[in-house]
């Protein structure tokens, strides 16, 4: 990892209040491209807000975004998209009255020559990338509603990298689902790093994301306690991160640290 | 046959029962065909009470006739619903347009054209819609944009627009309606006639025909699994039955004798000694009906707008991260309901000869019944346009027949309040059943 290259994603110095209170408090983030960054902290921490304000569902009251080095405008989930940066949300957000196929083309439909719904198309491709990712699943025709939480789960990560992806951001990508589904996408996550994606992770639980990820930020009553390699710091002292707000000698330290 | 996925839905489809696997083979809708099933049963027990009055062809035609108004807006009110809204002004917004196009035919234009202009009918429905869109749109901004729930918009909407028609003459009744104009409404000479309705009739085959093997072509293009051809032969048959029957029902019901008599008087034609018979074919109003009826399912199938309109009854908040523009597509959807409310309303005016400040009362109420009986979901994300119409032609079957059978008005109320109730009851047990 080479951090003379422009960062894949800059914010800094975010600032969102929702009616005084202020959920994201001046808080600094960086990604680089093949890299995974872990967003930890408690429920409440700010995380959430802040990946909201980078995919485009909230908008910021101040603070700057980059993209690639230059300054990027993103004021609504569309302005995001067209950045590459694509998520996957802890509720899925997924439309459960239509099918796979709708859900992965959910805004950008595939349209024949007459200006219709080019259906066919979007299922073949539907079915080309539910393959890929979970190769037994054959519920084309069903609205999502009716899938299991582990099939929504791939239809939610499917819709994010059909598009070529260059910013993945997956919140609580592992809370509803088993062992097996969540090793399948530590699997996921190791093959999109690998093609040069980058990846933030949001959790509130270390456990799950400690292995994947190269760097871990924590947040804490909506600011950056710090951020840290994860070869530099060990769990208990992220724990203490998350907990107390102290930062270790191993990361470097943000306006939310304590002394 | 080397997709694993044609191969596992065959494997699948050995499992079910014979029945089951006539439905899964020809896509029908179970929901839309219990229905269908609702409808010929109350057809019957009214053709069976009133002595066989029910079921002829003049009382068909007539029903088709009567059902034409609410239908048109019941497409409508299927993509407001299905987007978890709700509009209460259809019925004075359709009262208020009606009387718009009525002056503007019968007082306004004739000072600027003359009486009985050739384009008098097309400036006054232009005129109408264009008055319906704007009132749409301006509901629909102030539900879309301003946030204000669509109930309480429509609610102020179901008394400004009543008290708008009453304002445009202080109450006064217009009449007559232009002679074109009035051909929306139907009647012997508001209808197509034999020779047309025939054509009609073909044309439709021949389109349900194409659009069959079109999406055959279509699912063959990337090898996925296709019905049986003997599923879509079978779907091809009945639907062009049912177009043909229909056609020759309407063409069944002839010219009232008075008519038939003014008529040739006024052509020169010789009445024979058996009798001179006319066909009335096809009712305007009901062309009008069933042509909404297929754009209204084409936009809602085959369209971006459609597809967003049902994503965002599922999830508003998905479709809002997915990029669509919520707000603008729930304003656009109330556009279009107010467009179908000038064009029931143009139905209802013309076929009253008149315009009057009641026009439309209670309508919005059967409106809405149509299209939840109909299937239309009031938690969002699920109906449909053909549902709505036949739920139309339920509710409207359901009073026309108690008419027939001669029932006081109040027990005619309290029995369609009991239907959509039990209606509505059964559906919920099949969908519970079903998912």
């Amino acid at each position: 990892m080479t951090n003379t290259q422009a960062p894949l994603i800059d914010m800094e110095n975010i600032s969102i209040a929702f009616g005084g209170i202020r959920a994201v408090d001046g808080a600094s983030i960086n990604l680089f491209p093949g890299e995974v960054v872990a967003l930890l902290g408690h429920n409440g921490a700010g995380k959430s807000t802040l990946i909201k304000i980078l995919s485009g569902a909230y908008k910021r009251d101040s603070g700057t975004i980059k993209v690639n080095g230059e300054e990027a405008a993103i004021s609504n989930p569309r302005d995001a998209k067209a950045y590459g940066i694509e998520t996957i949300y802890q509720t899925l957000a997924l439309a459960d009255n239509v099918d796979t196929a709708a859900n992965l083309y959910l805004g950008r439909e595939l349209m024949t020559p007459w200006g219709t719904l080019d259906d066919v198309a979007m299922e073949h491709s539907a079915r080309e990338v539910m393959g890929r990712l979970n190769p037994r699943f054959q519920r084309f025709k069903d609205p999502v509603k009716a899938l299991s939480g582990g099939q929504r789960q791939s239809v939610a990560i499917a819709r994010a990298i059909l598009f070529n992806a260059r910013i993945l951001i997956m919140d609580e990508p592992t809370a509803a689902l088993g062992p097996q589904e969540t090793a399948q996408v530590g699997e996921l996550i190791k093959q999109l790093k690998s093609e040069g994606i980058g990846i933030f992770l949001i959790s509130h639980d270390i456990h799950d994301v400690f292995h994947l990820a190269d760097r871990v930020a924590v947040m804490k009553n909506g600011q950056v306690v710090g951020t840290a390699k994860v070869g530099d710091v060990n769990e208990d002292e992220v724990l203490g991160m998350i907990i107390l707000g102290k930062c270790p000698p191993g990361a470097i330290p943000g306006p939310g640290a304590v002394n | 046959m080397s997709d694993p996925a044609i191969s596992l839905d065959r494997a699948r489809a050995s499992e079910l029962g014979i029945v089951a696997r006539f439905f899964k083979a020809t896509e029908l809708d179970t929901r839309l065909l219990g229905m269908i099933g609702a409808l010929v049963i109350i057809w019957l027990a009214f053709q069976f009470l009133s002595g066989g009055q029910f079921l002829t062809p003049r009382n068909l035609w007539n029903l088709s006739v009567q059902t034409s108004s609410v239908a048109v807006m019941a497409t409508g009110m299927v993509l407001i619903i299905v987007t978890r809204n709700i509009d209460l002004s259809v019925g004075s917004v359709l009262g208020f347009v009606g009387m718009i196009m009525g002056v503007t035919q019968a007082e306004f234009l004739p000072k600027l054209i003359g009486f009985e202009h050739p384009a008098t009918w097309i400036i006054a429905l232009g005129i109408g819609i264009v008055t319906g869109a704007l009132i749409g749109g301006f509901q629909g901004f102030i539900i879309a944009f301003l946030g204000v729930p669509a109930f309480i918009v429509t609610l102020g909407g179901l008394l400004v627009w009543r008290g708008a028609a009453w304002w445009v003459t202080s109450g006064r009744t217009v009449a007559p309606m232009d002679s074109t104009f009035r051909l929306i409404g139907g009647g012997p000479e508001g209808s197509i006639g034999a020779t047309w309705s025939w054509v009609v009739g073909i044309v439709a085959c021949l389109a349900v025909v194409g659009m069959i093997i079109n999406s055959r072509r279509q699912r063959k293009r990337f090898n996925f699994p296709r019905r049986p051809v003997w599923a879509e032969i079978f779907m091809a048959a009945i639907s062009c039955l049912l177009v043909l029957g229909a056609v020759a029902l309407a063409n069944a019901y002839y010219w009232p004798i008075g008519i038939v008599r003014k008529y040739a008087e006024a052509n020169n034609i010789i009445i024979p000694d058996g009798g001179l018979f006319i066909s009335h074919g096809i009712a305007v109003p009901v062309l009008i009906a069933v042509a909404t009826g297929i754009i209204m399912t084409f936009v809602t199938t085959r369209t971006r707008f459609g597809r967003y309109v049902f994503a965002m009854g599922g999830n508003p908040e998905a479709a809002d991260l997915a990029g669509i523009n919520t707000r603008w597509v729930t304003m656009k959807i109330f556009i279009i309901m107010g467009i179908l409310c000038a064009i029931a309303g143009a139905i209802s005016t013309a076929r009253l000869n008149a315009a009057t400040n009641a026009q439309g009362t209670l309508d919005e109420l059967l409106t809405i019944a149509a299209a939840v009986i109909g299937g239309t979901s009031l938690a969002g994300g699920v109906g449909t346009i053909a549902g709505a119409m036949i739920g139309a032609l339920l509710m409207q079957s359901l009073s026309s027949g108690m008419v027939l059978l001669g029932l006081d008005t109040p027990l005619q109320n309290i029995v369609v309040g009991l239907v959509l109730v039990v209606a509505v009851w059964l559906d919920t047990i099949y969908r519970r059943r079903t998912a």
